[in-house]
């Protein structure tokens, strides 16, 4: 089992509890966290990524549990094991495509001779020394994709992250993220309202704020 | 990729404010610099020209004057003293050794001092060629003399009247170089040495235009030289026998005669004191520079901050910890004051080095604008030091950065 979590609640300050479902995922399986706006899906997938605390119950990824882990440790198991893409792309402007991918190698202590290729295989070799500022919205969300993927994480997770693409596109990033994922054999998980992604993926579960 | 080049690469991106803060940093620590090396070279060289010599006598006026006239040659004589007083002087009990300087004539700006060879030993010269006088009308050139007119042992020159350029010239006799001075970095360098009755032949002929050439038969090569007629020389340089000498020897000389004495160190410490207005303004000046380029710092760190917010959260999500976002801040802000530092340094040397080229003849022109010294370190330490200050809130802001709430805000 590569991820399960198990009674999973948040609470934002003075605001009712969210309760989630639990959720366990195997590697190299895709999985949907489906939700209206508002329902707490961003949170879940930043409880998932360790990047906030839940109030109850515990996520274990590759047997290890993100509540034992304080700080440094924190950041860098994120860092090696996980590849998150975000809503938007947030991309370092002061770097070039290239330096952004090798970014997520130093901060994660990972070596990854693999880089080119990645680029290659999302159609952004030859952007590879361009500035980011000079990218299209399309492209900056696959360089953010490639940076998730930089690390060859075990987990991946997106946000919403066809929420901005019209059908062709969303087709493709799908595609792009169930083909790495299952490349470097991770898990990926996507957090979405986006109806169109279901066809794609089929394993799914929906998160409902009570 | 580490983090020095991360830095690196966020100074490069918004190269306005990044090069202006430099600038601002490095005029202030400029500033500072040629501070520290006018007061170190000027002071170690006030010193060792006044080595020595521990009171001067001329004719009456501002001592200061006398000081600046007789031991560094800078400003005008206040005047002659009559050589019988002179004499009269040099047998008193207190005096150890006294040499005797005769101005009143320059070549090209560079002032022609009549004296003995006493004056030499006093500054221990050496020579790169020839040797001392022997004659009248033979001159020993000081090193800097010789290399910014370009003269050399055998060749010949007139005088012009006056101690600054631009009177006119004596046209009777032409002086003789028979040595050249090696570079002492003292006020020798700069001056024309010759003996005393050199001075007053060229003058005499001035006064009597007509008669036949009229040139001393001999000359004195140590002590005053003597003379029926009476004569004058410019002033009298003095080393006391005892530190008894020091009290009473002043007020003989001011109460006694028509002359004044003045001491070297005394009108120095005077001169300085009245020169530190200025000095500690220009630096309150430097330090307002610097403490604005700290501002701008800090002000440049912070604002960029705030746009780089995602960027930290970014950092954070792919697996930097909050100390090294720390690091990071930190490092830019030690990275841009070291380059200001030593850009600053740089351009105090440079801006010594031009104030020193502008400069034909003086004190200036001695100066070497190359010398680096140890409290030069410090200017780059105070300077990290200012970045490390201005860093301190951005840098503790971007280790409190909340990589969830920074993400989704969106």
């Amino acid at each position: 089992m590569l991820l399960s979590t198990k009674n999973l609640s948040f609470s934002h300050p003075r605001q009712q509890a969210i309760h989630f479902p639990d959720i366990q995922l195997t590697s190299g399986e895709s999985l949907l966290i489906l939700g209206k706006s508002g329902s707490g899906k961003t949170t879940l997938l930043n409880l998932l990524g360790g990047l906030a605390q839940p109030a109850t119950g515990e996520i274990l990824i590759d047997k290890v549990s993100l509540s034992d882990l304080k700080g440094q440790k924190l950041d860098l198991f994120r860092g090696q094991h996980i590849g998150i893409v975000f809503q938007k792309p947030h991309l370092i402007t002061a770097l070039t495509v290239f330096e952004n991918l090798q970014l997520a190698n130093f901060f994660s202590k990972k070596k990854n001779d693999q880089l080119m290729q990645l680029l290659k295989d999302l159609g952004l070799a030859d952007k590879s020394k361009s500035s980011v500022l000079t990218l299209s919205e399309g492209e900056a969300q696959r360089v953010s994709i490639a940076r998730a993927l930089a690390n060859q994480p075990k987990l991946i997770l997106a946000d919403e992250p066809t929420s901005s693409l019209d059908d062709d596109a969303t087709q493709k990033v799908i595609d792009l993220l169930k083909e790495q994922a299952e490349k470097i054999g991770a898990g990926l998980i996507i957090v979405t309202h986006d109806q169109r992604v279901k066809n794609h993926i089929s394993n799914f579960i929906e998160v409902k704020s009570s | 990729m580490n983090l020095i080049k991360l830095s690196w690469k966020y100074l490069t991106f918004r190269p306005m404010s990044t090069g202006l803060n430099v600038l601002l940093l490095a005029l202030g620590l400029a500033i500072i610099t040629v501070l520290l090396l006018m007061q170190d070279q000027l002071e170690k060289k006030m010193n060792q020209d006044a080595a020595g010599i521990d009171l001067v006598v001329g004719a009456k006026g501002s001592p200061l004057q006398l000081i600046l006239s007789g031991v560094y040659h800078i400003d005008f004589p206040t005047g002659n003293i009559p050589l019988a007083e002179a004499q009269k002087l040099t047998r008193n009990r207190l005096v150890k050794q006294s040499i005797p300087l005769a101005l009143g004539d320059n070549y090209q700006g560079f002032r022609i001092v009549g004296t003995n060879l006493d004056y030499l030993e006093l500054y221990s010269t050496e020579f790169e060629s020839g040797d001392s006088w022997k004659e009248a009308f033979d001159v020993v050139l000081g090193a800097g003399v010789a290399k910014k007119i370009g003269l050399k042992v055998g060749d010949e020159f007139l005088g012009s009247h006056g101690i600054s350029e631009g009177s006119h010239d004596h046209d009777a006799n032409y002086f003789k170089v028979t040595g050249v001075l090696k570079p002492k970095g003292n006020v020798v360098d700069r001056l024309i040495l010759t003996s005393i009755e050199s001075v007053w032949a060229t003058h005499e002929e001035e006064e009597e235009e007509e008669s036949s050439s009229h040139v001393p038969s001999e000359i004195t090569l140590h002590g005053l030289p003597q003379s029926e007629e009476p004569k004058e020389i410019t002033t009298l340089l003095i080393q006391y026998r005892n530190p008894m000498a020091a009290i009473q020897l002043p007020r003989q000389v001011n109460a006694g005669t028509s002359m004044q004495a003045a001491s070297p160190s005394f009108e120095m410490s005077r001169l300085f004191e009245i020169l530190g207005v200025g000095i500690s303004l220009l630096r309150g000046l430097a330090f307002v520079l610097i403490g604005i380029s700290g501002l701008g710092i800090f002000i440049a760190l912070y604002n960029s901050l705030k746009e780089r917010k995602y960027d930290l959260a970014i950092l954070r999500a792919i697996g930097a910890a909050r100390f090294q976002l720390l690091q990071l801040i930190f490092l830019e802000g030690i990275m841009l004051t070291f380059i200001g530092a030593v850009l600053g340094i740089l351009l105090g040397h440079s801006f010594l080095a031009v104030l020193v080229s502008q400069q034909e003849s003086g004190v200036m022109v001695s100066l070497n604008p190359w010398i680096f010294l140890k409290s030069e370190l410090w200017i780059v330490i105070y300077a990290l030091t200012v970045g490390i200050l201005a860093s301190v809130i951005p840098a503790i802001a971007a280790y409190q950065t909340s990589i969830a709430k920074q993400l989704t805000k969106a």
